[in-house]
């Protein structure tokens, strides 16, 4: 036989048997080439499939098996030996290629395995997330539920509307069959139903305040759920209703005004609470949920602090309208007040000058009919009558003062006068009255009496005084005394008063009207002053004295050296008895020339001539000290520094005169500077240095005389 | 010679010495102060005045011999003297007093030594004035007369 590169396959051609096993062959390579096209057309449209080399390799490896089976399809019959070696490689490729995927789908299946379970654990979970994403919307809508009944509750400052509304709208959000507001009672035993949802107006039901069911709501700031069948949830008979719905009660606190505190909101301890009570609708098989009884506790809160506003508002509406009617009570009374006065005034002031023209008339009249031939009789007639019309006019002029002074209207006039001249003209004004009534008047007036003082005087009797010194004020202290018949002790408290009569009252001038005193009185008090009367007993006369403040006339600049060109010559002291005055210049000429000139006016002058002696002998009793400032080799004015640390007190110090041969701006600058109380140049007049003195002792004053 | 001859006398010679200018208003102010309980109060400041002068006048000089003279000590003399002159009215004095301290302000050595001359011949001149006012008043008084009382205006 020839030798052919055949193959013989290793079983006889079995006709039927072959014929399938090609059929199949041919089959199986066919869904072998399809499967892996299927594969790459459904991966390809899907996006995400992560084990792309995977499906590689198995497409590898069922490609090479359909290529097997497909190259067995030649192998049935006879066939080459280049089928049989692409057969074998085939087979071979096949064979690596399932055995690397077996290995592979080892790694891969867990893994794929795992995925499923990880896609299971987040269809869980989005569905938890689900859950609560619906959860969290109930909560957002019962939150906006509530920030809408609040709003509504809030809207008003009405008391019934406030509650009116918390009703309705509560009812509303819940869907609730019925809703009730019961308010305590004025007495705080019962509690009465005020509102209900229904009903329109409910009858007064009560029910006591101290049911356990009612204490038990009370003691707790939640809501809580409460037997339908409990008083309070009884609001009208049920009419064919099997199952009354859940019933729910919250406590409201009252908050009164004055116990109204934010912070301690929840210890309101001794608190009323009104009770709302709400009821689901019956036969229902709804049930109160959570979120639901929270939305009745805020509600509850809201209402309460609603109330409480209102109550506010009401109170402070209340206020002030109290305080119009009392503002408008009060301006009709100062207004009646006013007219009042007006209407007195012009009464006094008519009545006054009514009254006065007839009493001149009958003064006048009665003066010139005592002039003519009378008898004795008439005379006494006459002369009763003009005292009588005297006491009458004097009356009348003090009612009209008194009145003036009394409601205030009376104002002192500030304003400088001389004291002197004052004195001196009253005494001349009572004078001549004095001597009709044969009675003698003296005047005394104290040497240091200022001349100017500052204030109004008017109105007062007879002076003798002596001044308290001050440094801006003076007291000035006046006594008029009499030898007359005296007072009793006993009356003198008396004397002051208005229209009180005494009977041994002095009558030189007063009269006896009463009113002459208390009208002093009145001035003296208005001049932050001081009047008051002393009398030993009857027949021993008495003193009247008053004390007033007044100013000192004010110099026109107190801290310039002001020149002075004239002096006022009634008020130079002639003579300063006794003055101790210490003078210091180191010239000896000029030295016993000041001393002979001040000598000449009564002072007791000593000499020095240098610093040293000046220490020596300068004391508080000298008043005045001289010095000569332009003594060279001796600083005057390191002196007067010196003075003026050594007596600090200003009326311990004595008044410092520099003397100088020349007044220049530096020599007065300095000696302002160092505190000299005046400055002279030499030599000096007796008139001038007189007069020096005199307005040094006066004032105290810096000044400046040539 | 009466009493009232020598007083009349006294106020014409008291009269020139002030229209000459040998005094001023402040010596009329002494006279013032002259009472019963200072009867001598002028004699004895005059003669004060007097001795003053002297030692002062003598202290100028000699300041104003030295080498290098102390205008300062010259000027406080001069101030001294000044004073007391003007303390007593003798207002040529004070005058030449006060031109004479211009000069020591200068520095004027020149000046300063004419200066003392001049008030040196014032003050001779004033003295003597006085003297012999004094003993006119010695005069009256021994013959029982008093002093008059001028009453002049300026």
């Amino acid at each position: 036989m020839e030798a052919c590169n055949c193959i013989e396959p290793q079983w006889p051609a079995d006709e039927l048997l072959m014929k399938y096993q090609y059929i199949s062959d041919f089959f199986i390579a066919l869904a072998y080439f399809s499967i892996p096209l299927e594969l790459i057309y459904f991966v390809k449209k899907s996006a995400v499939f992560p084990y792309r080399w995977v499906l590689v390799q198995f497409g590898a490896f069922i490609v090479l098996c359909g290529a097997t089976h497909l190259i067995n399809l030649w192998t049935f019959s006879m066939h080459s030996r280049t089928v049989a070696i692409v057969m074998t490689t085939a087979k071979v490729l096949t064979a690596v290629v399932s055995c690397a995927t077996a290995l592979m789908l080892v790694h891969i299946i867990p893994d794929l395995l795992s995925v499923k379970t990880r896609e299971l654990f987040l269809k869980n979970k989005a569905a938890e997330l689900d859950r609560e994403m619906g959860l969290i919307r109930t909560q957002e809508e019962t939150g906006r539920h509530v920030r809408m009944l609040t709003h509504e509750i809030r809207s008003t400052l009405d008391r019934h509307t406030i509650l009116k509304t918390t009703l309705v709208e509560l009812g509303r959000t819940l869907a609730l069959e019925e809703c009730a507001l019961w308010m305590p009672t004025r007495t705080g035993l019962e509690l009465q139903l005020s509102y209900t949802l229904r009903q329109q107006n409910p009858v007064g039901y009560t029910v006591p305040i101290h049911l356990p069911v009612i204490n038990q709501v009370f003691s707790s700031n939640r809501a809580l759920k409460i037997s339908p069948n409990s008083p309070v949830a009884r609001m009208r008979p049920l009419a064919g209703k099997h199952m009354p719905g859940e019933v729910v009660a919250v406590r409201v606190p009252l908050l009164h005004l004055s116990n109204f505190q934010i912070n301690d909101w929840p210890e309101l301890s001794t608190k009323r609470y009104a009770l709302m009570v709400l009821m689901l609708p019956s036969d229902s098989a709804r049930q109160w949920h959570v979120h639901e009884l929270e939305l009745v506790e805020v509600v509850a809160d809201q209402v309460a602090v609603a109330l409480s506003h209102a109550a506010i508002l009401e109170e402070s509406m209340r206020a002030r309208d109290l305080l119009m009617e009392q503002n408008i009570a009060l301006d009709l009374a100062r207004r009646e007040a006013e007219t009042a006065i007006r209407a007195r005034n012009d009464f006094l002031a008519v009545m006054n000058h009514e009254m006065r023209t007839p009493m001149h008339a009958i003064i006048a009249l009665s003066s010139l009919l005592q002039e003519t031939e009378l008898t004795p009789e008439q005379r006494l007639m006459v002369e009763t009558i003009l005292k009588s019309s005297h006491l009458l006019a004097t009356l009348i002029n003090d009612v009209l003062d008194l009145s003036r002074l009394e409601d205030g209207s009376l104002q002192l006039e500030i304003a400088t006068f001389n004291l002197h001249s004052v004195f001196r003209e009253v005494h001349n004004l009572i004078k001549p009255v004095a001597s009709v009534k044969k009675l003698s008047v003296s005047l005394n007036l104290a040497a240091d009496l200022p001349v100017q003082a500052v204030e109004s005087l008017r109105d007062f009797r007879a002076p003798e005084f002596f001044p308290v010194q001050s440094d801006n004020h003076f007291y000035l202290r006046v006594q008029v005394k009499d030898s007359g018949s005296g007072i009793n002790p006993q009356d003198i408290p008396k004397l002051f008063t208005k229209f009180a009569q005494t009977h041994s009252l002095a009558t030189r001038n007063s009269g006896g009207s009463g009113l002459g005193l208390a009208i002093c009185k009145r001035f003296v008090n208005l001049m932050e002053g001081h009047i008051w009367i002393e009398s030993e007993g009857p027949g021993k006369g008495c003193t009247a004295i008053f004390i007033v403040k007044l100013g000192f006339a004010e110099r026109s600049n107190e801290s310039k050296l002001p020149f002075v060109t004239k002096v006022q010559a009634n008020h130079v002291q002639t003579n300063f008895p006794g003055l101790k005055v210490l003078v210091m210049d180191d010239n000896g000429v000029s030295r016993s020339v000041t001393k002979g000139l001040l000598g000449h006016l009564g002072c007791d002058v000593t000499t020095v001539s240098s610093i040293d002696e000046f220490l020596h002998v300068i004391s508080q009793e000298h008043k005045v000290v001289f010095m000569d400032v332009c003594m060279p080799g001796i600083d005057g004015y390191e002196l007067a520094v010196r003075i003026h640390e050594k007596f600090t007190k200003r009326h311990e110090r004595p008044v410092l005169v520099a003397l100088t041969g020349n007044i220049d701006k530096m020599t007065k600058e300095n000696c302002m500077r160092v505190g000299m109380d005046g400055v002279i140049l030499k030599p000096v007049s007796v008139d001038k240095m007189r007069s020096v003195l005199s307005e040094l002792l006066e004032h105290r004053v810096l000044f400046e005389a040539m | 010679m009466e009493v009232g001859q020598m007083q009349r006398q006294w106020v014409d010679y008291t009269k020139s010495l002030f229209l000459e200018g040998f005094l001023d208003g402040q010596f009329l102010q002494l006279q013032q102060l002259q009472d019963e309980s200072n009867p001598d109060f002028v004699v004895e400041v005059v003669s004060l005045f007097f001795e003053d002068s002297e030692k002062l006048l003598n202290d100028l000089t000699r300041a104003l011999e030295q080498p290098s003279v102390d205008f300062k000590r010259v000027d406080a003399h001069v101030h001294q003297f000044k004073g007391s002159s003007s303390s007593i009215g003798a207002q040529r004095v004070k005058n030449a007093c006060i031109a004479f301290r211009n000069f020591c302000e200068e520095q004027n050595t020149e000046g300063c030594i004419r200066c003392v001359q001049q008030v040196k011949q014032e003050y001779y001149l004033v003295k003597n004035k006085l003297e012999t006012l004094f003993a006119m008043e010695q005069q009256i008084v021994a013959a029982g007369g008093s002093i008059p009382i001028l009453e002049l205006s300026f």
